[in-house]
């Protein structure tokens, strides 16, 4: 811990409330709306900004397009899009940038309209790219949850997980979205049936998807957007909210390779980097915002974060061992009800970061007491397949 | 023929694009049933999926070689819901990862099966059972 740098630290964010926006707004403006509110959060303005992060979701060349809407003649430009974990990488180069002294102020923005777009994510064909993987893999119609479903088919084979314990993913974070208004509404504005806390029985006798993967164990797919601004010490210093700092970042990229075990994600690369620099250990992390694009993704990544031993997530997870009213019992998982109860318009690795920020903050609506550091793991493109980790440690004063 | 205007377009399955730099010789030889996968001679390393240059040196020599066909499924889903034009008139399918006894590990389909829902299981063996098309075939599995 001594060693640990406090060099950059999240000073604002903002999470755009609606889930529906039923045509109203577009994804810009909610990038827009979420800058300013995650700027005024921290007491800044847009001519303070000198590093723009952006995924590309407004299309190419949008570090340009995203300078221009916003306003802001930044130093540094970063368009880094690798999924849903693009925002664990945003955080962890704007770190880089501000420590090397070459930016001050780096804003991260994402809008999404999936929902009002009828955008068929998870069931969809593959997209129109001719990539030589796509060329040999779009004629069997492996729809985006039947990758993740194939990874929990795999865990289960490999070590007799079972979706009774896969399950314990999605009650945990019902039982936080039901705690957290806009989880709720959300939830209602995208019809859900039956909003209220779920149990193990209800997840299991949900529809089936892909096997193993029931309808409860899948994300939703919502509007949504939000924002996020990274300062460097001295900013953050005569901020508005006390800063919560990057401790520790890590990076890692993972593909279909032959002979390859499947239940092993990129994050098993990414997390021991991230925690090495932050010198700290999993077992010292209060709060777990893990990538739930589906209950399997939460189960591996546990595991390869290093929470509990590879293969042995299942019973780790067991008798709602992730609430946050378990304080005691390692992390709390997802506490604004996640991907799968609260938010996710395709990209939800901003969101990991609003939360761990509002939980150090004091202000998350399942509040842990006292939570000092938290982990933002983000899992972008296809746990099965090729996917991108980025793993953010975050800690409080 | 019959008047195409007043007959609805049957989906169909997607096909791979066999003018793709990489991928399209493994394809243009699907059209005679040959699996085809690469071996770099200078480094031994198995390359899937096919493509220009050895991923396992920098002074690669590729050279196909042909699968005997045989296999084990390393892991399976079987889709219940998908919005594809083609593919939601098919459901319930088995996707799935086939080991070849060679290396390639590539993603297929399972078919001559009665019910996907109970027929397929991890570590099932499997041989290749090939769907023809007009100018190439498709790989999919049957039980071995």
């Amino acid at each position: 811990m001594a060693s640990q740098s406090r060099d950059a630290a999240i000073v604002g964010i903002h999470e755009y409330p609606s889930r529906d926006v039923e045509g109203r707004v577009n994804a810009l403006q909610i990038k827009a709306a979420s800058a300013a509110k995650a700027l005024a959060d921290a007491g800044l303005t847009w001519s303070d900004v000198d590093a723009i992060y952006d995924a590309g979701e407004g299309g190419p060349m949008s570090g340009l397009m995203i300078s221009e809407y916003f306003g802001i003649k930044p130093t540094v430009m970063d368009t880094t899009g690798v999924g849903g974990s693009s925002y664990e990488f945003h955080a962890a180069h704007a770190l880089r940038a501000i420590r090397e002294g070459k930016a001050k102020v780096a804003l991260l923005t994402y809008g999404s309209t999936a929902h009002s777009n009828a955008m068929a994510i998870g069931a969809g064909g593959r997209g129109g790219g001719i990539s030589p993987g796509d060329n040999m893999e779009t004629f069997a119609g492996q729809t985006l949850i039947a990758n993740y479903a194939m990874v929990a088919q795999r865990h289960m084979h490999q070590y007799g997980t079972t979706s009774e314990q896969l399950a314990e993913i999605s009650t945990a974070t019902r039982f936080h979205a039901m705690r957290n208004p806009e989880a709720v509404q959300a939830m209602t504005d995208l019809d859900f049936v039956g909003i209220q806390e779920t149990t193990i029985e209800d997840v299991v006798n949900s529809r089936m998807i892909a096997d193993p993967l029931h309808l409860l164990e899948c994300c939703m797919v919502s509007d949504g957007g939000g924002a996020v601004v990274i300062a460097s010490a001295d900013v953050a210093a005569n901020c508005k909210k006390s800063p919560v700092w990057i401790l520790g970042t890590g990076e890692a990229t993972k593909y279909p390779a032959n002979g390859a075990d499947i239940t092993t994600s990129a994050g098993a690369q990414s997390a021991p980097i991230a925690f090495a620099e932050a010198g700290v250990s999993p077992a010292e992390i209060d709060i777990a915002m893990i990538y739930d694009s589906f209950s399997i993704t939460v189960l591996a990544l546990l595991e390869d974060l290093g929470f509990c031993a590879k293969g042995e997530g299942g019973a780790w997870v067991e008798g709602g061992r992730l609430r946050f009213d378990r304080p005691n019992d390692g992390p709390a998982l997802n506490t604004d009800g996640g991907g799968l109860s609260s938010n996710h318009p395709g990209m939800r690795g901003i969101f990991l970061l609003l939360e761990a920020t509002r939980q150090l903050r004091g202000e998350s609506t399942s509040q842990v007491a006292d939570a000092r550091l938290a982990i933002a793991h983000g899992n972008g493109g296809m746990l099965g397949a090729r996917h991108s980790a980025a793993s953010v440690i975050l800690g409080r004063d | 023929m019959s008047d195409s205007n007043t007959e609805k377009k049957v989906p169909t399955r997607p096909l791979p694009k066999l003018n793709e730099l990489d991928t399209g010789e493994f394809w243009q030889a699907t059209a005679n049933k040959e699996f085809r996968y690469q071996q770099c001679a200078n480094c031994g390393t198995i390359v899937w999926h096919p493509r220009a240059h050895c991923t396992g040196c920098v002074d690669g020599d590729l050279r196909w070689k042909v699968s005997a066909g045989k296999g084990t499924i390393y892991s399976f889903s079987v889709v219940r819901l998908s919005y594809h034009p083609f593919f939601c008139t098919k459901v319930p399918y088995a996707v799935a990862y086939v080991d070849l006894d060679e290396g390639p590990r590539f993603l297929t389909n399972v078919t001559g099966i009665d019910d996907p829902l109970t027929d397929v299981r991890v570590g099932q063996r499997v041989e290749l059972a090939w769907e023809e098309h007009d100018e190439l075939s498709i790989p999919l599995v049957r039980p071995a």
